[in-house]
Parts: C-alpha cells; structure tokens; sequence
C-alpha cells in the first residue's frame, strides 16, 4: 500500500510544525553506593510483589535445592546456557529437569500445562524501580519468563544500575537491539477487577530473584 | 434524533444507573490518591512534564523524517512495516496478512487503535476468531460492551457482574465472585486461547525510530504472550506514536505509567527490534507493524490543535474529569471517553457528527493540570466550542466546523453585542433589567430543569460595587 504511505508522509511533510522543545536538563539523581542499590532494588521489587533472597554467587544451587522441594515446585525448565546446564548437573532431589531444547511448536501444550517453575538469568537490574532486564536468547527463550507460574531469575549484583536511562547509556543500547529485550518489575498482575490486585493473571504468579552477591 | 438529543439521552441513561456511578467513583478516587502518591514532590513533576512535552514535540516536529527512519530500521530488523490512511485499510491490510498465511484465530493484547478501526468485527465478519485477551477486555468481549476507559477499560463493572458473565460463557467453571478465584478462572481459560492461537494483535506505546523497536507497557502479561506465542505477530498503532531515539522512552515511560494507574513501572517493559531470529525456540515467525493516519495528519493543520498528537494515551485526564466521573465513558458514544475524547474526536470524525462532546466540559481545568504531556486540554475544548458555532468555516483542518451553529443563539450574542457595546444602550437595558427583574422567561430546560431561574439583583454591579467603596469599575 505505497499509496498510502506516500499520501502520509506528503501531508505530513505539508504540514511542517517546529513546535517548541523545552527540554529541560534534569538534575541527575545522586548517585547511589552498591549497597544503596541492593537495598533500594529489594525494596522496590518487594512493593510489587517480588520475592528477593541475597546470596553469595556460588550458594544459588543450594538455595534451590533446599527451597524447590519445600515449595512443592518439581518440573523444572531450565535454558541451555551455563545456568541451564549447571542446575541440569545439579541432583536436586524429587525436581525433573526440562531444558527449553526444542522450538516452542513441538511442546507448547507441555510448557503451558506442565511447567511449574523456570529458572533463568538476567541481563541486569535496574535499583529505582525493582526492575529486571532481560533479554532473552538461544539459550534462554522468552517464553520462559512468562508462561510457567513461578519464575526465578538470578541477577549479578553487581549488573545493578541505579535506573533505566543509565542501562540505555551504560550498555549502549542505542547501538541496536536483540529481538526481545524485557523489564520485569514484579509477577504479573491484573486490576481490572473492581480495582482489585489479583497476581499470575497470565504470567507467572511469583517472581523470585536470587541476588547473587 | 440530533446528536444532543443522543448524546444526552446516553447521560441521563448512565446518571440513572447509581451501580455504575459508585464503580465509577470508587475507582477513579483510587487511581487518583494513587497518581498523586507516585509525585510528593510538584517541582519535580512539573520538571519531568516540561521534560516530556519536550520529547513529543520534537517527534511531532520531525514527523515524516522519523517515521521513514522507524520503517528503514524495522524493514532491516526484519518487521514489515504497512502504511493506512482510514481504518479499512488497516483492518484490509490485517486481514491480508492473516489470510496469507491461513491464520484463523487471533488473540489481542489491549489496542485503542484497534478499538478505533473496530478491527474485531471486521475480523470476525471474515471468519476469524478473535480473542481479548486484557482481563478487562475479555470481560468486555463476554458482555459485548466497548471500553469504558482507555486504562481500565471494564472499570464500570464490579465482580458480581463479572462473575454472571463467566457463569454464563464458562458454566464448566464453578461459579465464583472472588476477584482472586476470577482472575485464575480467565487465567485457566485464555491459556488455552495461547497455545493455539495463529496470530497475535497488539497495540504499541512508543516506536522507536532509533533502533527499530516497538515498546509494549502492560502489567498482566498478555500483551508478552500475544506478541510471543503464535507464529505471527501484527502490531497497530497511530503515527503519533513514533519517538526519535531510545533515551527518549525512560521518561516519557516514567510519567506515563505513574499518571495512568499510580505505578512507578508497570510489571512488563516489552521491547520488540526482530522476529524469531535462526536458532530462537520461540517468539513469532513473522512481526508486522500497521502505522495509521486516520486523521490525525489532518489536525497538524492548526499551530493550536495539533498539541492534541502529543497525548500518549494515560488517561489521567478522564480519572480527575467531574464530568467523566459522573457519567463514565460509555455516555460519550466514542471511542475515546474524557476530556482527551472530547479533544479528539471531533477532530477525527467531525464536529457535525460528535461536536456536541464539547458540551460536556465544565472547564474546570483540572486535565490540563494533570496532563504528563501538558495538552492544554481545556483551552482546546474551547476552541473547538468556537470552531464548532463558527459563521464563516475556514480551511483549518477541523471537519464540520460551524456544524452547531444555531440561528437563534448567533442572534441573542449579536443583539447582546449591540448592547454592551453601546454605553447608553446598554444603561438603558441596565435600568429595565433591574426594575423589571421579576419578568423571567419560561425556559425549562437544560440548567433551569431542575433549578429555578436566579432573579437579577435590584441593582447593577457597578452601583453595588460603588457602595462598597470601589470607586473605578
Ligand atoms: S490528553 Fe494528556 S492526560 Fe489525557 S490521556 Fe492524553 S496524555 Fe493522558
């Protein structure tokens, strides 16, 4: 439909409007110690909902361990990556390990009935909103943030950014990016009802990031 | 019937409804309390509402430029770009494009444009299924009601409304009003929508010209999985939509979602630059982008007008609306309800056919203070009140301009315009005024139906204001 591309953009380019751009240089936020970002993400992802337990980088397994039974979580999807392979080394009793290794249409009625927990990385987290970004690959694909009722994902503390525009800067996001690239501030949620906060409406229902400090 | 007439008639429908009325308050009195919560301090805010006028201006300048950059970006990212100037030729466009590929069933995240386009109709006309998948919308889908707010669109129900409506669509589910148990009741049902659906359709909040990416802002999920699950993915929006570089999303994103529901983020961020790419395991096959005029190319026309594209769809103008408030959004007969409705939609569709929206503005001016984007929504509303009574209709873009006009009411302000500015006229009508103040029309409509008509004091303004000790008038 060239035509009507065409026709836009010469009405667009008819109208020509400079209109005015006050843009204002905001003052950037304090800058927040390591610490301060540990504390403020915590406290932000736990407003929304969020589950946060801070542990030493090599604990994360048997954090698992312990807790995946005790929550009853036994299907396990792990990706492909060094996260994915690791827990599939890992004998973490009564878990069934599923590496997400086959495209999507081989095993879609699986994923959205059978799954109860996915386990997954982070590209980095953001401190000011509790957030967690995401960016889903190969290894990792998307759907693993979003259909199993639980997801668990762990982050590098020291990946944590004070806020989103200092990740665009820092990690030069303008250059281009991947397919998918995802914030996550919490599980998922509705108001819909009578303005009601109800979780897992469509995505997980619990989200849980294991702070790897 | 004249469009007051129907316009009127949907008020008093929903001012008779005192359930929808309390809905309505209660919810939009939280959004509220939870707007103002996420701004304690107001320099700060206003800061970031000059920052993010400033973000949409310079994309509204630099328009076409940006949108050509948007489509060479996306084509080399591997998303199809499509261009529609009127609503069927987007709907034409989708159904194309669904048709190629033997898709038969869609499912929707949340999308006004497609409200705008009434895409689902025309979709379903040609034998595809179409599900809403917003929490909200489903529930609309269900009671084949349209959205009565751009946010929250199912706000005017409450849950035993919501519960009737799954008893009778899914009598396979044990009957509940729990908002808990409804929301894992839609949860169980939809899922099944996903996992077979060919097509999702969603609508977008920001694209970047930048890099090449639409940007989704959600909290339930389903937009992720309308965009993630089938094999195609088709994305609709306005033109308006395009931003020129990525530092440009994180504070337009900041003020949008806390004036829209109070939140400092939303749950979900989702930015979309590429279909399935070799070796991904999921995500779709094919992502298409539908860019849409419908007007809005047109209201560039006018220096004063044209602030109406800068809206990025929050509606907190509607949540701080007496008018709103009172009568909800399905008294505007519109597509988009509120102050932003009644700004947009004669612009749209013609001050001949829905001019009479600008009639339900008390011009208190509390959208224009609210506004993220600083629309001077009641100053606009005004002018459109002008535009809609003007004598001589200029070529200013607007359609139906001097639609409203009435011969009676231009001869009252024209007989008042000798008066006042005649000084001995006008004395004259002063002293007639106030002796014969008890003479009153008989008009029984409009404000006088439900109130008596004020009797003119016994003296002028000018002689009171003189006895008070004012001595320059
Ligand atoms: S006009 Fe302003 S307040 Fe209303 S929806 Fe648009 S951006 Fe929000």
């Amino acid at each position: 439909m060239s035509s009507a591309r065409d026709n836009i953009l010469q009405r667009l380019r008819g109208n020509r409007v400079d209109l005015e751009q006050p843009e204002q240089n905001i003052p950037p936020l304090e800058a927040w110690s390591a610490e301060q970002r540990i504390t403020r993400f915590t406290e932000n992802q736990e407003a929304v909902h969020g589950e946060v337990h801070t542990l030493p980088a090599d604990q994360w397994i048997d954090w698992l361990a312990k807790e995946l039974p005790k929550r009853g979580l036994h299907q396990v999807l792990t990706g492909t990556g060094d996260t994915g392979n690791q827990l599939g080394a890992s004998n973490i009793e009564s878990c069934v390990f599923h590496q997400y290794d086959q495209p999507i249409e081989s095993w879609k009625p699986e994923l959205f009935s059978q799954i109860d927990v996915a386990i997954t990385g982070s590209r980095c987290g953001i401190a000011e909103t509790g957030t967690l970004v995401l960016m889903p690959d190969r290894d990792e694909p998307r759907l693993m943030s979003l259909v199993p009722p639980v997801h668990i994902a762990l982050l590098d503390a020291t990946k944590l950014y004070q806020s989103f525009a200092e990740v665009i800067e820092e990690e030069r996001w303008a250059d281009g990016l991947p397919t998918n690239t995802l914030l996550i501030s919490g599980p998922s949620k509705t108001a819909d009802i009578e303005q009601t906060l109800a979780y897992g409406i469509h995505g997980p229902k619990q989200l849980i990031t294991l702070l790897l400090v | 019937m004249n469009q007051y007439q129907a316009f009127y008639q949907r008020i008093d429908k929903a001012l008779q409804n005192d359930q929808l009325r309390r809905n309505f308050r209660s919810a939009m009195d939280g959004i509220r309390e939870r707007r103002l919560a996420q701004f304690p301090d107001d320099r700060e805010l206003q800061t970031l509402r000059f920052q993010a006028k400033g973000i949409r201006n310079r994309s509204l300048s630099r328009q076409a430029e940006l949108l050509e950059r948007l489509e060479t970006k996306l084509t080399e990212n591997g998303i199809q770009v499509h261009w529609a100037e009127t609503p069927l030729q987007a709907n034409a466009r989708i159904h194309e494009i669904l048709e190629a590929e033997q898709a038969t069933s869609v499912v929707k995240g949340k999308s006004m444009v497609s409200e705008e386009t009434d895409l689902n109709h025309y979709l379903e006309q040609r034998g595809i299924e179409v599900i809403e998948s917003d929490l909200g919308e489903y529930i609309l889908q269900m009671a084949q009601e349209p959205p009565s707010h751009i946010i929250v669109p199912a706000i005017h129900k409450n849950r035993f409304e919501v519960a009737e409506l799954f008893q009778k669509f899914h009598p396979e589910q044990p009957y509940t009003d729990d908002v808990d148990e409804l929301t894992g009741c839609a949860r169980q049902v939809l899922r099944k929508k996903f996992a077979y659906a060919d097509a999702g359709i969603s609508g977008v909040n920001f694209a970047v010209a930048e890099t090449g990416t639409l940007c989704l802002v959600e909290n339930e999920g389903n937009g992720r999985l309308s965009t993630t699950a089938p094999r195609i993915h088709i994305a609709i929006t306005g033109i308006e939509k395009v931003v020129e570089k990525l530092s440009d999303v994180p504070p337009l994103l900041e003020i949008l979602t806390k004036s829209a529901t109070g939140q400092p983020i939303t749950t979900y961020f989702n930015m979309i630059s590429r279909p399935r790419q070799p070796g991904e395991k999921d995500g779709p096959e094919q992502v298409h982008l539908v860019l849409l005029d419908n007007g809005r190319s047109r209201i560039r026309n006018d220096d004063e007008l044209l602030d109406t594209l800068r809206c990025i769809r929050c509606g907190s103008c509607m949540n701080h609306c007496p008018v709103y408030v009172h009568v909800g959004g399905h008294a505007y007969g519109t597509t988009y309800p509120g102050p932003i409705g009644i700004l947009l939609e004669p612009q749209r569709l013609g001050i001949d056919k829905v001019g009479s929206l600008t009639s339900a503005c008390t011009l208190c001016g509390a959208c224009g203070e609210v506004c993220p984007v600083r629309i001077p929504l009641p100053k606009l509303i005004n002018r459109l009140r002008a535009e809609a009574v003007e004598a001589t209709p200029g070529d200013n873009g607007v359609p139906g301009t001097g639609a409203l006009r009435s011969r009676s009411e231009a001869l009252i302000w024209k007989l008042w315009k000798q008066i006042y500015t005649r000084s001995r006229i006008y004395s004259a009508f002063k002293y007639l005024a106030t002796r014969l103040r008890h003479i009153k029309p008989p008009i029984s409509n409009g404000w006088t139906r439900y109130r008596p008509i004020p009797t003119p004091s016994s003296k002028p303004l000018s002689e009171l204001a003189r006895q008070q000790g004012y001595d320059d008038e």
